[in-house]
């Protein structure tokens, strides 16, 4: 019996330490002063400082990325759960011609690798006018936010009883009124699920973030950190601290809602 | 209150699957009107297709004057009570109660008035606050009824309302249904698959079988004069017993041996009929006195009543015939008896095919 039982212990520990670990070793290094970080490290830290949040926030100006990240990360999650949920619905209830094939289509646009489209997508954007601005980001992150977006919410439209909104219906309500006042208030948790992950989507994503600005006005959070330079070397402390802080408040919103989050994606698996 | 004709109705689902064939059927106003069959039998579709909730692929549909075929649901003033109950979780009973006249546009005052009303009406006035989950099963079920009952419809639509209840607060809510049906007067359409429910709800039944109607009558006279085997067999329980008869040059049948006088409507060309007979229509005499003798294999004993099952066939192999006798004087198992058909109550059918 015992023996049984130590070794899925042993294995689960080995990975959340190898899972875990880099998150610690940049949290400890983020607090370590430069010229520590390249000498024999120590697993426990010793002297603290907050030097490099300090130089972020002084010397980098880091507030511009982060603005520009919520502001882009904000208005794809607020336009593709706001467009999503209309597609989703379409997709999930109504009988129409041509509607697996759509949704097969929605599905192959989100695998599409996102490197094999910067190019036409610059040259549309180019043209638009729109480099190096913020819609000129936020439509780009549409085209993978989007098909995830109504991917999920699919799936947790389909699992609300059809007879909800049949029983709105018979009761006077027209088929847009019977999703405003019966399915959308019955999806909330659906829709804070599909927020969240697209949020979090959006405010890692780096390639588009870095193909389509020019310069630190516009550049969200991961193309900032990448292009942190020293004058003679590679600012490691002030990259680090950089990540802890672009990190904390997605980990943050994730925690909050992880309750929701996990209850979304298995939702229509078990019967709740 | 208004009347509701179905005019030819037919639905053939994409795939092929005929649910409901050339449906005609006219429900008078304030009738309740049941519609009654096996699960598949299209009893759901066609009650779907009044609703609004299908479009048929053929026929016409009428509530009152007025042609409502390719309506949507919301246009056609009628209230429909599910099966789920599909009460709205988000919302109090209160809400749930109001949401049809709020959707209609009907004033803040008037919907607390008449919701409070039929809060009033079926008890609910305690739950009114409470949301779906924090309800019974009874409870929900009136709140369904209550939201039906608010609108003040023109049709009342039932989709086996009662099939979520347990034995006995199914029977109470028939009984409540029977009371508000009087009470409203309304014209009501009510899906189930249960032949007794069907039997003491409805002015008249109408007995479907996969998509077709069968017959369409009072519940007494559905009992008495089934159009074929098939709704004999369906209506009434125990099921009604059928032997192979063979008909004679004389117009008698012979079944098991014991002629039996059959009709002149009755009688065919093909010589081979079926009989029908009631379990309440069969009596137990002594062996050799009645028609032919049978072997009793169990007997269920139901308090009022016996319920006995009979073998026929001299090596006790043959067909079983279930009789239901007094209690008095007893019965006992593994024994041969005597067996009697009342004359007066025997049914004949075409042996094949019903229709």
């Amino acid at each position: 019996m015992n023996e049984r039982r130590w070794w899925p212990i042993a294995v689960l520990a080995v990975l959340v330490a190898a899972s875990a670990f880099p998150f610690y070793w940049a949290i400890v290094s983020s607090f370590t002063p430069e010229y520590r970080l390249f000498q024999t490290p120590s697993l426990i830290p010793t002297n603290f400082v907050l030097d490099h949040y300090r130089a972020l926030f002084t010397q980098r100006n880091f507030w511009v990325p982060i603005r520009n990240s919520l502001i882009v990360a904000g208005s794809t999650t607020a336009l593709c759960v706001a467009l999503g949920a209309f597609c989703a619905y379409a997709l999930a209830r109504l009988e129409f011609p041509g509607r697996t094939l759509l949704l097969g289509a929605v599905l192959a646009v989100g695998m599409f690798p996102q490197i094999s489209v910067v190019s036409p997508l610059y040259l549309v954007l180019r043209r638009l006018h729109l480099i190096n601005t913020y819609p000129g980001l936020v439509l780009p992150y549409l085209t993978f936010a989007m098909p995830l977006t109504v991917w999920l919410l699919v799936g947790f439209f389909r699992q609300l009883p059809a007879e909800l909104e049949e029983a709105a219906m018979v009761d006077g309500a027209s088929r847009l009124r019977a999703f405003r006042e019966v399915i959308i208030p019955l999806a909330v948790p659906g829709l804070a699920t599909t927020a969240i992950l697209t949020f979090v989507y959006s405010w890692n994503e780096f390639l588009f973030a870095l193909s389509f600005t020019l310069g630190p006005e516009r550049q969200t959070v991961p193309v900032a950190i990448a292009l942190f330079r020293g004058q003679y070397q590679v600012p490691w402390g002030q990259i680090l601290a950089a990540a802890i802080v672009a990190t904390a408040p997605v980990t943050l919103l994730v925690l909050a809602f992880q309750r929701r989050i996990v209850q979304g994606l298995t939702a229509g698996a078990v019967k709740g | 209150m208004a009347s509701v004709q179905l005019q030819g109705v037919t639905k053939t689902y994409p795939n092929g699957h005929v649910a409901a064939k050339g449906l005609d059927l006219e429900i008078r106003d304030g009738e309740f009107m049941v519609l009654v069959g096996p699960s598949g039998c299209g009893k759901s579709t066609a009650l779907r297709m009044i609703a609004g909730l299908e479009t048929p692929t053929a026929g016409r549909i009428l509530i009152g004057d007025r042609e409502v075929t390719t309506l949507p649901p919301q246009e056609r003033d009628i209230a429909m009570v599910f099966q789920s109950y599909a009460l709205y979780p988000h919302m109090s009973v209160r809400q749930n109660l109001g949401f049809g006249l709020r959707m209609r546009g009907v004033n803040d005052k008037t919907i607390g008035e008449r919701v409070n009303e039929a809060a009033r009406a079926l008890g609910l006035e305690a739950v009114l606050d409470r949301k779906p989950a924090q309800l019974s099963g009874g409870q929900r079920q009136r709140v369904a009824l209550g939201r039906a009952i608010v609108r003040e419809p023109k049709v009342f639509l039932f989709d086996e309302p009662l099939s979520n209840l347990d034995a006995k607060l199914r029977v109470e809510t028939r009984a409540e249904l029977a009371r508000l049906h009087r009470r409203l007067r309304a014209t009501v359409v009510y899906v189930t698959h249960d032949q007794e429910e069907a039997m003491t709800l409805g002015s008249r039944v109408a007995v479907m079988r996969d998509g077709f109607l069968q017959q369409v009558a009072p519940p007494m006279e559905l009992y008495r004069h089934p159009a074929n085997r098939f709704v004999g067999g369906f209506v009434g329980s125990p099921a009604m017993n059928f032997l192979a008869a063979e008909l004679q040059p004389d117009g008698s049948a012979m079944v098991n041996g014991a002629r039996y006088p059959v009709p002149a409507t009755k009688r065919n060309t093909s010589g081979r009929l079926t009989l029908g007979v009631r379990p309440h229509d069969i009596s137990v005499v002594a062996p050799g006195a009645g028609d032919f003798d049978a072997w009793v294999d169990v007997v269920e004993p139901r308090g009022s009543e016996l319920l006995v099952y009979l073998r026929l066939g001299s090596d006790r192999s043959g067909e079983e015939l279930r009789v239901v006798t007094p209690p008095e004087p007893p019965i006992e198992a593994e024994r041969t008896v005597g067996v009697v058909f009342d004359r007066e109550k025997l049914h004949w059918f075409e042996s094949e095919g019903e229709r």
